[in-house]
């Protein structure tokens, strides 16, 4: 039978994508999944969506969730995409986060402090057995009332009093912007945190545990971790004041790193930092080990450890841009490919025939010897 | 084989179908520094591998006769043995000076390393050997704390050789020491090789190309091409009055 | 707490660790990798520990379980209650009464007995991980007695600082023979590992590793004989008890520089102040 050529691509794409709606709705008989479940129920995923978007708006996130099945690099993406569209219309103020309403906050280092160790919701003291009274539904205890949530003094304050820990970098009058513009090395340290709080948080989560594990080692501790409300607030330039225009959930971690210094140079301790959109720990906290491992050269420290790699780190954190390359392999290659096969076929057929030719002699030539044995055309 | 350091007898080795050493032996008397010379590819690098017991031989040993004369095959040593012998009686003397040091550590603990691994515990008279070694190795001995990244690359192979001869080892083996280095800062390393090995007493295979070095350092030298020794003997009389037409082809080569 | 084995762990595994243990007992500081299982705890939670716990407990025993020295901190608290659960033991905050104490960065200041295990949470069993992070490598290390890159380190801090820079987790020879990590208990806590009446147990649950160090064990910390080890503490008096010879913490009270020293070991300070 002739070869007949392949067409109707586009009829194929559309009925892809009415598979994957059907796919993506699922059995008809089980109720359809709402989007303010999610971003009540499911916030944790929410939130990494948001940070990972670069976009805070939980309603988007729980929405792009939906869409793409719960896949998190894929709504992720969603909301860039999004993203892209929406105008610019200024910048905030630095965000405040010495006056956030704390849900919670911890301190590894003191065993308590002013503000206290407020634990706030948290899984850390759990158990992790499965409890299957959650697969059915049972009435829901009425919601908890709150106490008004303190703000409390950063722990690094009573360090930074006596001189023991390395004060804040002043500000940066115009922070880079790496939504705005490409990525430039050498990168400074506002930039890289800009990237490491946009970088996908499992491969954030390896790099920091391998510091931990002896590869560009820095003895970390958790100075704080706070969660909680702050205000994001802008200056309108017809008002000259500022403004509160939104609140946000933000986890933010302060990590106390191996100290510096020597015989005549006080020792200080250094530090990390991480900050996240929602409540996301393990990220704020991945990325406060990475945001120090990334330091180690400009304080004079032993490189050569993946972490402490800046353009390795930065260039592959972004899985939005990670996803896209690693799965464009999906995509036709065989022009590429075809050319590769016949480079391979002319390879193997020469080797063959000096195999045929070599024969017993003395195969490969003596070292040194300039009387090379010819293979045969 | 009476009374002699290092043997090798037969050794032969090849990469695949590529022969690398075919039938070499060496002997090595306590004391005297022999050189391997020979251009890339004669198989000087291999030999030199073969003899550190890196590289297992396709055919003939290697032995080693240690300072209460009991004789070894080093291919047949067990592994904890092979290392110990790598930390006490031999040393190694590499071309690139940052592969065998600690670059994160000062000079002044890198030269104590051996004698720590060798179960030296008194600070002050460890950090006393390392200043006597830097001095011996024309260091400024100020140094002593300093990082080797802040050395010159001169500096770096002296430090290497401070490292490996503070705990006077009997055998040491040398590759391309003055490799990568200007000439001026080669001629007062190969100075300061030939003073301290003279002085120590201690056997030295050398691996170069270069004849110039051999003939400054060793007593004794053997000419490798494809493998093979060519041509042994006296440095002096091989090299001025070269018998096998390679080494009158690598005589006649240099540069005067 | 339905459908588990006592302590949570099925027999075959409890075998599988008491062997290890034994293994581990018979070569005092020499790491014995296990078969870690995945615990309900998070790895790095103490799951080590926890597993070693559930193999040695019997329904006669009293647990104690601390953290930092303390019987109430939240980890302390959410382990006891786990074997509270799962193996129906007494539990106790009084070190004298416990029969397997398990902890977490700190050794009790009560002198304990030989008819007490000691269970330590290690995070990182491998003393030398920091100077070379290849297992391969280390495991040769050890098995040659190859430990002079350690005493550089202490060299280094010596040349650099003046003394050893090392504070918790300090490295110590076992019977003369093993370089091991006490686990990050404070350098101050070493000197009681030395010879140590108690049974010294070992877990580290995420790296899958066992030691141990038998009753009256030497163990010694690392040094150079012209600066020898000495075990450091804060100056100050606990302010509760008043006691000078245990170890304190440092609370902050207010944020202008207040702070105020209390004994670490809450058990050992209460003992005191009923005893005044």
């Amino acid at each position: 039978m002739a070869y007949v050529a392949v067409k109707g691509g586009e009829r194929a794409i559309d009925a892809a994508h009415t598979w994957l709606a059907d796919a993506r709705r699922g059995d008809r008989s089980v109720p359809e999944l709402g989007t303010a479940q999610i971003e009540e129920q499911l916030g944790r995923a929410v939130d990494r969506v948001m940070a990972e978007g670069s976009l805070y708006d939980p309603g988007l996130a729980a929405l792009a969730i939906k869409q793409a099945q719960g896949d998190l690099v894929e709504a992720a993406f969603l909301v860039r995409a999004f993203r892209t569209t929406l105008p610019r219309l200024g910048a905030s103020q630095p965000v405040e986060t010495a006056r956030m309403a704390i849900t919670r906050r911890i301190s590894a280092i003191f065993k308590d402090l002013p503000g206290g160790q407020v634990l706030g919701p948290t899984y850390d003291y759990s158990h992790r057995l499965l409890d299957f009274a959650l697969e059915g539904s049972e009435p829901p205890d009425a919601k908890q009332a709150r106490p008004d949530a303190e703000p409390a003094p950063h722990v690094h304050a009573f360090l930074g009093g006596e001189g023991l820990l390395e004060p804040d970098e002043p500000q940066v009058a115009d922070p880079p912007d790496l939504t705005r513009q490409p990525l430039r090395f050498p990168a400074d340290r506002a930039l890289r945190l800009q990237a490491l709080a946009r970088g996908d948080e499992g491969f954030l989560l390896g790099l920091g545990y391998s510091t931990q594990r002896g590869y560009g080692g820095t003895h970390p501790f958790a100075g704080e971790i706070r969660v909680g409300e702050v205000e994001v607030e802008i200056v309108p330039p017809e008002l000259g004041f500022p403004v509160s225009i939104a609140d946000l959930t933000l986890t933010e971690c302060q990590m106390v790193n191996q100290f510096k210094g020597s015989k005549t140079v006080p020792p200080q301790f250094t530090r990390g930092y991480g900050l996240a959109f929602g409540h996301s720990e393990r990220k704020a906290m991945a990325m406060a080990l990475v945001d120090r491992a990334l330091r180690a050269a400009e304080l004079g420290e032993e490189t050569g450890a993946p972490a402490q790699d800046v353009e390795f780190v930065l260039y592959h954190s972004d899985n939005v841009e990670a996803t896209g390359f690693v799965e464009h392999l999906k995509l036709p290659h065989y022009v590429d490919f075809q050319s590769e096969l016949e480079a391979v076929r002319r390879m193997r057929a020469a080797a063959a025939s000096s195999l045929a030719t070599a024969g017993s002699g003395e195969g490969w030539g003596e070292v040194g010897d300039s009387r090379k044995t010819e293979p045969a055309k | 084989m009476s009374a002699t350091l290092l043997s090798a007898r037969e050794l032969s080795f090849a990469f695949g179908p590529i022969p690398a050493l075919r039938g070499v032996s060496v002997d090595l008397w306590p004391g005297e520094v022999l050189a391997v010379v020979g251009e890339s590819g004669s198989g000087k690098t291999t030999l030199l591998n073969v003899l550190l017991g890196r590289l297992r031989p396709d055919a003939g040993a290697v032995w080693y006769r240690d300072e209460a004369g009991h004789l070894a095959d080093v291919h047949a040593m067990a592994e904890p043995e092979l290392r110990r012998l790598h930390r006490s009686d031999w040393g190694f003397v590499q071309q690139d000076a940052k592969a065998s040091l600690r670059m994160a550590v000062s000079a002044g603990g890198n030269i104590g390393e051996r004698l720590m691994a060798q179960g030296a515990r008194h600070y002050g008279n460890i950090r006393a050997a390392a200043a006597e070694w830097l001095e011996r190795v024309e260091i400024d001995p100020a140094r002593i704390d300093d990082l080797p990244r802040t050395f010159s690359g001169g500096m770096l192979q002296r430090l290497q050789i401070a490292r490996v001869l503070v705990t006077h080892p009997r055998l040491v083996f040398m590759d391309e020491p003055t490799g990568g280095l200007d000439v001026s800062v080669q001629a007062r390393l190969l100075d300061l090789i030939r003073k301290l090995v003279s002085r120590l007493g201690i056997a030295v295979v050398l691996v170069t190309h270069d004849l110039g070095v051999a003939r400054l350092l060793a007593e004794r030298l053997i000419v490798m091409q494809g493998g093979r020794v060519v041509e042994h003997g006296l440095t002096d009389q091989v090299l001025d009055d070269p018998q096998h037409p390679y080494t009158q082809l690598l005589v006649s080569s240099v540069l005067q | 707490m339905n459908g588990y084995n006592f302590a949570y762990l099925d027999e075959q595994t409890k075998r599988m660790i008491r062997r290890a243990l034994l293994k581990a007992v018979a070569i005092p500081g020499h790491q014995v990798p296990f078969g870690s299982r995945e615990m309900p705890m998070p790895y790095g939670w103490g799951t080590g520990g926890i597993q070693i716990t559930a193999s040695v407990l019997g329904p006669a025993d009293v647990l104690k379980v601390i953290d930092q020295g303390a019987d109430d901190t939240t980890n302390a608290v959410s382990i006891r209650r786990f074997f509270a659960r799962t193996a129906g033991v007494r539990t106790t905050t009084r070190t004298a009464e416990a029969t397997v104490i398990q902890t977490r960065h700190r050794i009790p200041e009560t002198k304990l007995r030989e008819d007490q295990i000691l269970v330590y949470q290690v995070p990182q069993p491998e003393p030398l991980w920091r100077l070379v992070p290849s297992r391969a490598e280390t495991r040769r290390m050890h098995a040659l007695a190859e430990y002079g890159v350690m005493h550089v380190r202490l060299y280094e801090d010596i040349a650099r600082l003046g003394q050893v820079a090392i504070s918790y987790d300090y490295p110590v020879m076992v019977n003369g023979r093993y370089l091991m990590s006490p686990s990050p208990i404070p350098a101050f806590d070493n000197p009681k590992m030395h010879r140590m009446a108690a049974l010294q147990l070992f877990g580290a649950g995420r790296e899958k590793r066992i030691y141990a160090v038998p009753p009256y064990t030497e163990v010694r910390s690392l040094d150079f004989d012209d600066h020898p080890f000495r075990p450091a503490r804060a100056p100050q008096a606990c302010i509760l008890c008043g006691a000078t010879d245990s170890y304190l913490d440092e609370v902050v009270t207010d944020d202008r520089g207040g702070r105020m020293f209390v004994c670490s070991d809450t058990d050992y300070c209460a003992g005191r102040r009923a005893a005044a």
